[in-house]
């Protein structure tokens, strides 16, 4: 990882400037790595449950270290979170409860899935979009190629290639 | 001095641009045989050059010359050599010097190996080469000098990021940068034609070894690092979809449709206003992968330093470069159009199909990678795209791609006549459905969608790759290296199909803690740890902890993973243990003490996870196969009248272009 | 022959909105607080857990809340300002020290000097998270009605407190 500190915690590598950077590489650097404990057992004793687990926290970003979920990162914060998610299952919340619950606090950010709303419409429809406009206009070209007179341009060589 | 030198050695490449630059285009344009001569010597100088900038830097590295604010940034004396060596390469000044001088070694091939190009298409070529070289080292000299000094010296250095401090480093970012770079020749190329302004495929022919080439230097290049990041990184994960690594991907797959599409320009001259445009568009996601790792724009663990004025100036060159080879498509690509026809099922167009798939996926991720930064600008509002948007929104276009894959292989240029073949296919489909849905609910006893599909994917694609080499050997009919290449190439693709689903499916991860002499369950082994010591290493202070694996009361490996601490970043760092098998990967990585000896572990069950990567090695190994086809090195070993397949103004050639003039 | 521009097209539109992102702020989070009633919390006192520091003790006046740890650098940094603030202002600084180690956050305020009218102690970090506290330090304005106006991330500075918060204040009525 290149430079972990800059993307981790955030305003603080605006914050460095020249003269702090030797300093505040390091001091970052360890406040990304070094860890708090890693979960030491599994949360939960019940398999659903586990499973609900498993699958929330690979969907919140950690926002400390932005490019891991809490699931895999190790600073506090983000052991904090697993914490919080814990316990929020264990209390009977939904799913969908507990990541709202995350996103009244963080912003929208912290979810690694990106919300469905109106604004990002256009990127949950792109990849059947562009595969059906894709599929659409080479269906266009065949179809007036396939009209084309046969020319012989090829090349001595082998067949198929 | 040496640093001087180095710097100055620079300076003089950059000046050795500018007759390559003017002596290139001008020399082309006017027809003059002296003029286009004088660019070969620039390139060949501008080659000595920047191969001794280069190598100043790293004499300064291997002297641990402190007095150098580069190597005091990113060494230290006790940096093992090796590594003192990679890190020449380690931050964002030493990287771009290392750009430099792999584009300065593609032209100077690119000049050696054309003799039998015709003068003006080369002399374009190597102009506009020069172009791109004059800008990156503009952007050395003028923002992103390695040769500064630091008075007074440091005593000793910063060490080298310790992420980096592994073997993988060496390799890896020249991969890639072969790969990237690379991918400026058939931009090179596209732009020349397109200056020509002539409508036959000549260039089409020549620059398709150099893009497999380039291609498959990029293939390596992405699996190192996909590799580096699983055993370095602790958490056991291939991929990330992180903006660097995506910035990586994307090229490559619009690589992937470059050769296809040039595959069938170079046999029957269609597609060519496709292939000018995928060529441009390789070259300018590499320029444009530059820009979002160095610039701040996009933030990513890869990230360099975050430096907006280092991002104005690559952000400008973007726009010249790529700006005027679209401009000049614009003008000039109705001239390329092709009155060629082939049939609705042919093998035109399974590659159009498979191309256009292609390319809607790199749309797909380029749209993904850069949503949040067009939402943010627009002021509405700060997200995330993460992991399970691309990974759902990269299978959509890849799932029809991969059916049409196995009958595309088999496809006749011009009308498919699949005949006994299509016997054969259907034989296939119904072995892979069976397959996919039988194998691991035998295995596993589970049931993945993915798996199953994924092992449907790669019976279907890897055994139709195989059915055309194996005919043809048991027809004793030759087999070209071309057509061999391809087979393998794609027989590597089902190999990382089936990896890739397989582990994502099945893998199995636990965090527990274990003290000495403590056995845990996990996946259906016992894994046991037996104890604790410190290790001291050259530059890092170890705590290494031996773990037992077994299964069934037998031992099946001893792993030693460590928590290693740098001593000068002082920062922590995992060193996991793994027991590699063909079928499985166990992993296990240390988290922290927890007291009385008893440390967190990660222990992960990752079946077949190395599929992935031999997957990619078995596709590089297709290129460089394709590569050697004997009628490349004919090409490139032959000399002015020689008879050439292929090749205009040889023998033997006039008549095939008399066909096809005022044709194609 | 138009389509031929379509891919000039699509390179300007995403130039412009390069172009456009090169200075933005990439790093901050926007904080969904703003607007929105304060998080309640109960905590105890840094150095006297017996006592109770609680969100209701501030109702109906304005206050200051500031994320501390002895382990941040940005926070030795900006200490300096926060005592120059509470000299000036009668605006509380309500601590929060957020996974610290109560002994050294006890001695770090004997020897620098305390700003705070009140510390809570959160060591577990129960609290920074409902008030999205993802880094340290973090400043937050709440007003007379228990609503978060503003939150300022990085180290605190004399310039933020002018610039960004008395005009706040004022607008609430309030003398800085």
């Amino acid at each position: 990882m290149r430079d972990p500190l800059r993307r981790a915690c955030g305003w603080a590598g605006s914050w460095a400037g020249l003269g702090w950077s030797g300093l505040l590489s390091g001091l970052l650097l360890t406040l990304c790595l070094s860890a708090h404990a890693i979960d030491t057992a599994p949360a939960f004793s019940d398999p659903a449950l586990q499973g609900r687990y498993d699958h929330l926290i690979r969907e919140l970003r950690c926002v400390q270290c932005r490019s891991q979920s809490i699931a895999d990162s190790n600073v506090g914060l983000a052991a904090d979170l697993r914490r919080e998610v814990r316990e929020l299952i264990a209390a009977g919340r939904s799913d969908q409860e507990i990541l709202d619950y995350m996103t009244d606090r963080y912003g929208e950010y912290i979810l690694y899935s990106p919300p469905v709303k109106p604004v990002t419409w256009l990127l949950w429809a792109a990849p059947v979009l562009l595969v059906l406009i894709g599929g659409g206009a080479a269906a266009l070209v065949i179809v007036r190629k396939s009209r084309l007179p046969d020319e012989d341009g090829a090349e001595n060589g082998s067949g198929a290639a | 001095m040496i640093i001087e030198l180095g710097h100055f050695a620079l300076i003089l490449a950059f000046c050795l641009t500018l007759p390559q630059m003017f002596f290139g285009f001008a020399g082309a344009a006017l027809r003059r045989e002296r003029w286009m001569a004088v660019t070969t010597r620039a390139v060949a100088g501008q080659f000595v050059f920047t191969a001794l900038s280069f190598g100043c830097l790293a004499y300064a590295f291997f002297k641990n010359d402190f007095s150098v604010l580069y190597v005091a940034q990113n060494s230290n004396s006790e940096l093992p050599t090796f590594y003192r060596f990679a890190a020449v390469w380690g931050a964002h000044e030493g990287s771009l010097l290392l750009w430099m001088l792999v584009l300065s070694a593609w032209t100077l091939a690119v000049s050696a190996l054309s003799n039998n190009m015709p003068r003006v298409v080369t002399s374009r070529v190597l102009a506009v080469m020069g172009v791109i070289s004059a800008g990156f080292a503009l952007f050395i000299l003028m923002t992103s000098s390695p040769f500064e000094r630091l008075w007074p010296a440091a005593v000793d250095g910063r060490d080298l990021n310790p992420l980096l401090q592994d073997p993988a480093l060496a390799i890896h970012p020249p991969m890639l940068y072969i790969g990237y770079v690379g991918f400026s020749v058939p931009f090179a190329f596209a732009v020349a034609a397109m200056l020509e302004g002539k409508r036959d495929a000549v260039w089409a022919r020549w620059v398709l070894p150099w893009t497999t080439l380039a291609w498959l230097f990029l293939t390596l290049g992405i699996a190192l690092g996909s590799w580096w990041a699983y055993y370095e990184l602790g958490w056991g994960g291939w991929w990330f979809w992180d903006s660097v690594e995506n910035a990586s991907f994307m090229p490559w797959l619009i690589g992937t449709a470059l050769i296809h599409s040039l595959a069938a320009t170079e046999k029957r001259g269609v597609f060519k206003s496709w292939t000018l445009l995928l060529s441009i568009t390789a070259f300018a996601l590499a320029l444009l992968g530059t820009f979002l790792v160095r610039s701040g724009v996009i933030e990513s663990v890869h990230a360099f330093a975050s430096d907006p004025g280092r991002g104005l100036f690559i952000l400008i060159f973007l726009t010249l470069c790529v700006g005027a080879a679209l401009g000049l498509y614009a003008w000039r690509a109705p001239l390329f159009k092709s009155n060629a026809g082939f049939a609705v099922v042919s093998r035109e167009s399974f590659l159009l199909l498979n191309n256009v798939l292609l390319v809607a996926a790199t749309g797909l991720i380029l749209l993904g990678t850069l949503y949040p930064l067009f939402l943010d600008a627009l002021k509405l509002g700060k997200i995330s795209v993460g992991p399970p948007y691309f990974a759902v929104a990269f299978l959509i276009p890849m799932l029809p791609m991969v059916l049409l894959l196995a009958p595309g292989m088999h496809a006749n240029w011009k009308k498919a006549a699949f005949g006994r073949k299509a016997r054969l296919l259907a034989v296939l489909a119904v072995v892979a459905v069976v397959g996919g849905v039988g194998l691991y609910w035998m295995t596993f006893g589970l049931h993945s969608v993915l798996a199953s599909a994924g092992v449907a994917a790669a019976l279907w694609v890897g055994l139709s790759a195989l059915i055309e080499p194996v005919q043809r050997l048991r027809k004793g009919h030759s087999l070209s290296a071309s057509v061999l290449g391809m087979a393998v190439a794609h027989f590597g693709l089902a190999v990382f199909i089936l990896g890739a689903t397989t582990v994502e499916s099945y893998k199995v991860e636990t965090d527990l803690s274990l003290a000495p002499g403590q056995t845990a369950q996990h996946a259906g082994y016992q894994f046991t740890m037996n104890g604790l010591r410190n290790v001291a290493g050259p530059n890092y202070d170890a705590v290494e902890s031996e773990v037992t694996i077994s299964r069934d009361g037998k031992t099946v490996a001893v792993l030693h993973p460590q928590k290693r601490t740098y001593r000068v970043q002082t920062s922590p760092m995992t060193e996991a243990g793994i027991d590699v098998r063909w079928d499985r990967d166990l992993f296990v990585a240390m988290g922290e003490p927890l007291g009385n000896g008893a440390w967190s572990l990660r222990l992960q069950y990752k079946p077949l996870i190395r599929f992935i990567w031999l997957g990619a090695l078995l596709i590089a190994l297709g290129g460089v196969i394709a590569v050697s086809d004997r009628r490349y090195r004919q090409r490139a070993t032959a000399r002015v009248g020689d008879a050439v397949p292929g090749v205009p103004g040889t023998p033997g050639h006039s008549a095939a272009v008399a066909k096809t003039a005022g044709v194609s | 022959m138009w389509r031929f521009l379509i891919p000039a097209g699509l390179f300007v539109a995403l130039l412009a909105f390069f172009f456009a992102s090169l200075d933005r702020d990439k790093e901050t989070l926007p904080s969904p607080l703003i607007g929105k009633p304060a998080p309640t919390f109960e905590l105890p006192a840094l150095g006297d857990p017996a006592r109770k520091v609680a969100s209701s003790q501030f109702a109906g006046k304005p206050y200051v809340l500031n994320v501390w740890g002895t382990w941040c650098v940005g926070c030795r940094q900006e200490h300096e300002v926060l005592l120059e603030i509470a000299r000036r202002t009668q605006v509380p600084i309500v601590g929060l020290n957020w996974k610290d180690d109560s002994a050294a956050a006890q001695r770090w305020l004997q020897e620098l000097g305390n700003p705070y009218s009140v510390v809570a102690a959160d060591e577990e970090g129960r609290a920074a998270i409902d008030w999205g506290v993802y880094g340290a330090p973090e400043t937050f304005l709440v007003d007379a009605r228990g609503t978060v106006i503003f939150k300022h991330i990085a180290p605190m500075t004399l310039e933020v407190w002018e610039r960004d918060f008395v005009p706040l204040l004022a607008k609430a009525g309030v003398q800085p």
